[in-house]
């Protein structure tokens, strides 16, 4: 592949097929889960990064969509509640040959986990990072997540929730995060486009998938997904692109002079915003994801908000490695034990 | 005034003296100057005989202002010297530290051998010519009280010279004026008659070889540095910044060259995770952190011992509960090490003895955490941490050897299938293979939920988790390769027995001499391996009238010993933040052993 986010991995010597990253574990969520499409997606998209097979590993916290590693036939490991970007960010650090993914969800990334999810982020540790939101807790059995809408009625909160929720893509923004983009479990093509664009980002790359819980939160995101009301709702980001949407293009998106916010004008409003991945400043990619509504989602932007490049922190810290035997020469255990001040006894 | 006691450990180690050293501080990194809060010392013993601590009482105390005479005065004892910088007995620094009166003019100190000098005056108006700030002039009084100490044992400075030539290389001015001070406090004592007496400490007698001085969390930092070596693993250590263990990372942050990656991670939590994440693509994981730190990762030790993945975690005991004493010593953290953690999840503990001990400790719980895929703990504590000692400086060829014998075939053949199973265990150690990413052919997926005996996948089956919790326990008990105890009677008839672990290894021995020598016959032995302890402890402890365990907890060792061995041992207890003193454990053992 050559991309820049694989690069020190190596390939595989025979093409591979979905079977050959399919383990025999029988999958158990609920059927009718949004997880079993994204392991599907991710099962027949990763023949096409044709790496080895056993330099791939998948690393998980606690929940429903965190039993993702045990399905798929490659090095993974089924970790701790919110601690899975640290399990990889060490690995990751230590295994440059290793493409790293992580799973998690948004009571795993965001609740529990939120404070390694920034840092990873921060650091940006050559990892890809698949969030699926399904904006509930379901491996506990329905209480409201960190993503659930405000006044949200769960099992925990019998008169509605209390909380304002995360919106994890103005989140990543705000973490310094070079790869951000959101897709949603139903859409396999899109999908499938923004996890390889993920995977050969070299850094953090977060990856927001909406998924349902058809258990404890079926149709959280039925008007993104229903014919008859997503052309109006769901803006599909094109980097290049004017920032347009409805089923004709009828709506855009421009700048409000006065504020700087951005707001839905016609689609043919001459100030249209130009979708631009690669901006150095993130204001725009991040005024965008402040668009959709918190509590219906509607007017919610997906695909790729921001892909700019940083040096990986795994990088960084093989280099200064590299750079202290080019200065020093490698180490001497016997000359570092003895010091500089000893004396001798007969 | 750290930084002088560590130049005057450098010079007594150079000429050879067995040493030991306490360096005391507050945890404030500023405190307020004068008061008794603020007091930082720095304690040295000295001699030409091997030493086990760093002594009870000073003979010499050097107190640069009313707060550190005040602070310190109750540790000296009648007839020993002080010398007091007078420049800092002001009324107002007197009243600070609540004496009305000047004890250097009333009877306060009729019984010491004191010297009063205007320390800072005397330094002034020997770097006149510098031409420097007030504040960098005085600052550089303890040079000068380096350099009358250097003068009074027969010290050379020309280390000290060295030392200050590097460290302020390009701060000339600073340099100069310090070495100047040094200079001066070494001819203020040569040339006045204030002291009459000057003191000479011969080299002591040791084993040949050659020799360094080294604190505790340096030859820890070294013993994983050669347990990478040893192992042919590559260190990868997590770490969070907390007293006293930061110095560890700060150690290893500067051998890259030796293929050393750490990374300070944002929280314990993530520290750990990282080493583990490290371990499992097959490098030697290492977090290191005190007591508030080990709660944090417990989540994540329980899940090393369902992975059964190898991991040292280095826990530098400090005082506590919650953040405690922050720079005191205390081996409170021995149950939470053992049993901090929920379900039955048994991990190995080493505690390391001295400051150098911490080296071969640090090998050691490589050894069994690699050897056995499982977490380790190694405790040292404050005291090992900051205190130094000589070592004599080991060959590395000498070194024991640790093998990660990874797993690189397919090691299951049954029911027609041909297939990698990651927990079926070798017979001898119990131990699982150990499968690291990049091996083709041995994909395999682990986790924290259960698994099933041998395959290793999800099992919720009631009988295979009775039989793994045993095979787990079962691993760990059978850890081979740990010594016997050993129990040190000279006179062969002792009936007590003086059992500690940790760091009171040196103030016990120094104890048990005294009692020795005062006609009583004493048995002394130390744990080293306090999971699992040595086979044959419970046969020691019983065949003793009686088994004294002083420790620096209320008890936790004690309990060990009686559920374990049901053996009524006695405890001597003091939680303090300091180590014991050999005269106060003495007496408590003369005591004792008079009572059978």
């Amino acid at each position: 592949m050559g991309a820049p986010g694989l690069a020190g991995v190596p390939t595989a010597d025979a093409p591979q097929t979905k079977k050959d990253f399919t383990s025999d574990q029988e999958v158990r969520w609920c059927p009718g889960c949004g997880d079993y499409a994204v392991l599907a997606a991710v099962q027949g998209f990763l023949p096409d990064l044709e790496l080895a097979r056993e330099n791939i590993v998948f690393i998980s916290g606690i929940g429903c969509s965190s039993r993702f590693p045990y399905y798929m036939n490659t090095y993974g490991m089924h970790s701790i509640h919110g601690r899975a970007p640290t399990i990889a960010t060490g690995l990751a650090a230590a295994r440059p040959d290793l493409s790293v993914w992580v799973i998690t969800g948004d009571g795993d990334a965001l609740s529990i986990g939120g404070n390694h999810l920034i840092h990873a982020l921060r650091r940006n540790v050559n990892l890809t990072i698949l969030l699926f939101n399904n904006r509930i807790y379901g491996l506990t059995k329905g209480q409201y997540s960190p993503t659930s809408e405000q006044g949200k009625i769960t099992k925990s909160t019998p008169m509605g929730s209390l909380e304002a929720p995360f919106n994890p893509i103005s989140l990543a923004l705000g973490a310094e995060a070079t790869f951000v983009a959101r897709t949603i479990d139903s859409d396999r093509k899109h999908l499938t486009s923004v996890l390889s664009a993920a995977a050969a980002h070299r850094g953090t790359s977060l990856v927001e998938i909406y998924q349902n819980c058809n258990i404890f939160n079926d149709g959280a995101f039925e008007i993104l997904k229903n014919r008859d009301s997503r052309d109006e709702v769901l803006i599909r980001l094109e980097h290049g692109e004017p920032v347009r949407f409805g089923a004709d293009g009828q709506h855009g998106v421009r700048r409000n002079p006065a504020t700087g916010a951005l707001e839905v004008c016609d689609g043919d409003d001459p100030g249209l915003v130009v979708h631009d991945i690669t901006a150095d400043d993130p204001t725009q990619a991040f005024a965008l994801s402040r668009l959709a509504d918190p509590g219906t989602l509607a007017r919610s932007p997906i695909g790729i908000f921001r892909q700019v490049e940083r040096p990986a922190y795994g990088d960084l810290m093989n280099q200064q490695l590299d750079d202290a035997v080019t200065a020093q020469g490698e180490g001497d255990l016997q000359d570092l034990l003895r010091g500089k001040d000893t004396w001798t006894v007969g | 005034m750290q930084l002088t006691g560590d130049r005057f450990t450098a010079e007594a180690a150079s000429f050879g003296n067995d040493l030991s050293t306490l360096p005391n501080f507050p945890a404030e990194i500023r405190a307020p100057a004068g008061t008794l809060p603020g007091v930082s010392s720095f304690q040295l013993h000295f001699a030409n005989y091997d030493i086990l601590t760093p002594g009870d009482a000073p003979d010499v105390l050097v107190a640069m202002n009313p707060a550190a005479l005040k602070a310190n005065l109750p540790d000296v004892p009648k007839g020993a010297t002080i010398i007091v910088d007078t420049g800092d007995f002001t009324p107002r620094a007197l009243k600070k530290v609540g004496w009305d009166t000047n004890p250097l003019e009333d009877s306060t100190l009729s019984a010491y051998k004191v010297h009063a000098l205007d320390l800072s005056g005397i330094t002034m108006e020997a770097l006149a010519p510098f031409e420097l700030s007030r504040k960098d002039a005085s600052r550089s009084k303890n040079m000068f009280a380096l350099g009358l100490l250097s003068w009074m044992y027969g010290r050379s400075i020309d280390g000290t010279v060295r030392f200050l030539q590097e460290k302020f290389a390009s701060r000339e001015t600073i340099r100069d004026a310090n070495i100047a001070a040094l200079k001066a406090g070494w001819n203020y004592g040569e040339t006045t008659e204030e002291f009459a007496v000057s003191y000479e400490v011969k080299p002591a007698a040791m084993p040949a070889g050659i020799y360094r001085n080294i604190t505790g969390n340096l030859a820890l930092a070294y013993g994983l540095v050669a347990a990478a070596r040893q192992s042919g693993l590559p260190l990868f250590l997590g770490s969070y910044p907390i007293t006293p263990a930061s110095d560890i990372l700060h150690e290893l942050s500067k051998h890259k060259r030796f293929g050393v990656r750490t990374f300070q991670a944002e929280d314990e939590v993530a520290a750990i995770g990282a080493a583990l994440g490290a371990s499992f693509g097959g490098a030697l994981g290492v977090t290191t952190t005190s007591g508030p730190g080990v709660a944090l990762k417990g989540e994540t030790v329980g899940l090393a011992v369902s992975l059964e993945l190898p991991l040292v975690v280095v826990d530098v005991q400090r005082g506590g509960p919650s953040t405690g004493l922050p720079t005191k010593t205390e081996q409170a953290d021995l149950l939470q090490v053992l049993y901090g953690r929920n379900g039955e999840s048994p991990v190995p503990v080493v505690a390391a003895s001295s400051p150098s001990d911490c080296f071969d400790a640090a090998i050691e719980a490589a050894r069994i955490a690699v050897t056995y895929r499982t977490p380790v703990f190694l405790l040292s504590d404050g005291y090992l941490a900051n205190g130094s000692e000589p070592w004599a400086v080991p060959d590395v060829d000498a070194l024991p050897t640790i093998n990660p014998d990874f797993a690189h075939e397919l090691n299951y053949d049954g029911d027609g299938e041909h297939a990698f199973w990651p927990y079926l265990r070798d017979p001898e150690t119990l131990a699982r293979p150990w499968a690291i990413p990049g091996t083709p052919g041995l994909e395999h997926r682990i986790g924290g939920i259960e698994k099933l005996d041998g395959p290793g996948t999800i099992s919720y089956d009631p009988s295979n988790h009775d039989r793994m919790v045993r095979l787990r326990q079962a691993k760990v008990d059978g850890i081979a390769g740990i010594p016997d105890l050993q129990v040190d009677d000279p006179s062969g008839e002792a009936r007590m027995l003086v059992l500690g672990w940790g760091s009171t290894y040196g103030p016990i021995g120094a104890a048990v001499r005294r009692a020795r020598k005062a006609g009583h016959n004493v048995a002394q032995a130390h744990l080293r391996h306090l999971n699992p302890m040595p086979a044959n402890t419970g046969d020691v402890l019983k065949s003793y009238d009686r088994v004294l365990v002083p420790e620096m907890n209320l008890g936790q060792l004690a309990l060990l010993l009686r559920g374990k061995y049901l053996v009524d041992v006695v405890g001597y207890n003091r939680v303090r933040g300091l180590p014991f003193k050999a005269e106060e454990l003495a007496e408590v053992i003369v005591e004792e052993v008079g009572s059978l």
